[in-house]
């Protein structure tokens, strides 16, 4: 055999080997995929009142595509069903995926691991406007939704101060956005705390302390569809510029000799995924641990990819999301706990798991 | 082919670069050479657009900077940066040469069976064909810099700038990787400090001091000491086998 035709030979079985790679992690992905599916079944049957799997894919498929009504199901569960657990597990589903997603992205745009949905400082923001309408009604006139109105407008108020700090030496460096978002971040927490401080009231207090660790309890059909479209916009865009991720990933010098400018691709894919965060936390709080989580145990399964990692992370922290959310609504019934206490407890030793996995020098 | 002239670069309040010039030269590996701190991998960077001179021309193709999108640059210009960032993200070396063919696509294209055929043929010139599903992290330093010399070689651009490619490398990679880029016959320049690396493997020099290159030349004409000692302040002797000359270095003249 001539040494041309050995290389060839052993070009090909890498390159199926490569192929073999890739079909496992598209599989893993259809895998995950599916067990989301599932899990949101499961989880949309539980509660005080257990509904099984196929009464609740009739009860979706009598609203959504007509299926006859029939008498295994009573009227409540009808009301329970697609009322209430629908649209808070779907809440969960889109929230749980931005966060995710989010994650994802922050982490490959600072380059650093620790990196998380909330270290813009949006989520701050979110909560001092939250605060600011559930302590003394402040944008009461913007009707039934003015606290996750109030929410979005502090996130965006934020997004613009980190940006004008991050920017105003120049480019948009990882450590430039870093300090600017800790920055931004325990000034609005500090204004979130002296609002609780001077509202002096208890009850107020006990209301911003529920809102600020999250709850998918103020799922709705009306809010739904603005956070699917604005957090499901914001979650494509990102994965059309999953290689700039990688790129980013690689180093500064390595994007730019490779055509991705980072200035302007940090830019752009921060205001983005700001946006995202401002979605999810004016919906449902401020959730911790999943968009930290759900990237690292997403990356041990599919390796650090962006075009795998991205649906990886969304599918994982949708998962996360709903099944913290069954567990915050049924521990302590017929009391909820903040699901943000849920995640916390599940999330801590998660991270503490993959940080003693990771590689020595990593 | 790469061309810079009277480049000025101001960083904070430093005068990097004062004046500097330096070209690529047809299917030649020069060499950018000069004391810590003269600007060597801040004149390289001017090139490929990650700093922008205060003052200046850079020409790509006879085309100013400028006027080119970050891809256009990539695609006349690949780069061997000092980043180390790939090592801790757990990358294998076929997706990391893969990157290389990013230029090639758009945004939201998947890579090809050609672009894996190109990473493929790139990882085999390097001499590390089979290493594809390996993972970065787990190479030796060697192997890392080869790797990333193959991810340039699937960028498929006419131009290579190397920043410091023999970094932390021992003696025999520091050579292994010269031969490597001498033996692709890019037009290259790679930033070395290694005086006796760069009058071996290099066709043409360019001495840099305080932000100006001082001396250009085939390697026999800047590396004597009457060049080298004013700009280094040290002592320089040129030694001679028979086959090669190299220099040997004395203490600092105070």
């Amino acid at each position: 055999m001539s040494a041309q035709h050995e290389a060839a030979t052993a070009d090909r079985a890498q390159s199926a080997s490569s192929a073999g790679w890739d079909w496992s992690r598209r599989s893993t992905l259809i895998g995950l995929a599916l067990v989301s599916v599932v899990s949101m079944i499961v989880a949309i049957g539980l509660g005080p009142v257990w509904v099984t799997p196929p009464t609740v894919l009739r009860i979706i498929g009598h609203h959504t595509i007509g299926v006859p009504e029939i008498a295994s199901w009573a009227r409540t569960d009808d009301a329970i069903i697609w009322e209430v657990r629908l649209p808070r597990v779907l809440l969960g589903v889109i929230v749980g995926s931005a966060l995710g997603v989010v994650g994802v992205t922050l982490q490959a745009l600072v380059r650093n691991p620790l990196a998380e949905p909330y270290i813009l400082g949006v989520s701050s923001g979110a909560s001092a406007g939250a605060a600011a309408a559930i302590l003394f009604g402040v944008g009461s006139e913007l009707g039934a939704e003015s606290v996750s109105s109030m929410a979005f407008l502090g996130a965006l108020g934020a997004l613009a101060i980190v940006l004008a700090l991050a920017r105003s030496t120049g480019r948009i460096t990882p450590s430039r956005m870093l300090v600017a978002g800790g920055a931004v971040s325990y000034l609005l927490s500090a204004t979130t705390s002296l609002l609780i401080l001077f509202a002096d009231s208890t009850e107020g207090a006990r209301a911003v302390m529920f809102w600020l660790l999250g709850s998918l309890a103020n799922a709705d059909w009306s809010t739904l569809p603005i956070g699917y479209f604005g957090m499901g916009v914001g979650m494509v865009l990102v994965f059309w510029w999953r290689r700039r991720l990688d790129l980013l990933a690689l180093g500064e010098d390595t994007a730019m000799a490779s055509g991705v400018d980072p200035g302007r691709t940090r830019l752009i894919l921060v205001v983005v995924v700001a946006l995202c965060v401002g979605f999810a936390v004016s919906l449902s709080g401020g959730i911790g641990f999943v968009g930290l989580a759900a990237p690292h145990i997403a990356r041990r399964i599919v390796g650090p990819i962006h075009r795998h990692l991205i649906p990886a992370s969304a599918a994982l922290g949708a998962l996360i999301l709903v099944w913290a959310d069954v567990a915050a609504r049924m521990a302590l019934q017929p009391r909820e706990l903040p699901i943000g206490v849920v995640t916390g407890v599940l999330g801590a030793p998660v991270l503490v798991a993959l940080v003693r996995k990771l590689p020595h020098n990593s | 082919m790469i061309a810079a002239t009277g480049i000025d670069l101001r960083l904070g309040a430093v005068d990097v670069l004062a004046g500097a010039q330096l070209c690529t030269r047809p299917g030649q590996v020069v060499g950018l050479i000069g004391p810590n701190g003269s600007g060597k991998s801040s004149l390289l960077r001017c090139l490929y657009g990650m700093l922008r001179p205060n003052r200046g021309a850079v020409l790509i193709g006879g085309e100013a900077i400028e006027s080119l999108s970050q891809r256009s640059i990539a695609r006349a210009v690949a780069v061997v940066a000092q980043d180390t960032s790939a090592d801790g993200i757990g990358i294998t070396v076929g997706e990391f040469v893969l990157l290389g063919r990013h230029i090639h696509r758009g945004d939201h294209q998947g890579f090809t069976d050609h672009d894996r055929r190109v990473a493929l043929d790139a990882l085999a010139l390097v001499d590390l064909s089979g290493f594809a599903e390996r993972s970065l992290h787990e190479l030796s330093g060697g192997e890392r810099q080869r790797v990333m010399i193959a991810r340039c070689i699937a960028q498929q651009s006419p131009v290579m700038l190397l920043d410091e490619p023999t970094n932390h490398l021992d003696v025999r990679y520091q050579h292994e990787t010269l031969m490597l880029v001498r033996s692709l016959e890019i037009d290259s320049i790679v930033v070395l400090h290694d005086l006796n690396l760069a009058g071996r493997y290099c066709d043409h020099l360019a001495l840099l001091d305080r932000g100006t290159v001082v001396h250009q030349g085939p390697p026999e004409n800047v590396l004597r000491s009457d060049v080298l000692e004013p700009v280094y302040g040290i002592e320089v002797r040129r030694l001679a086998d028979g086959q090669h000359t190299y220099l040997a270095f004395g203490p600092p003249s105070l």
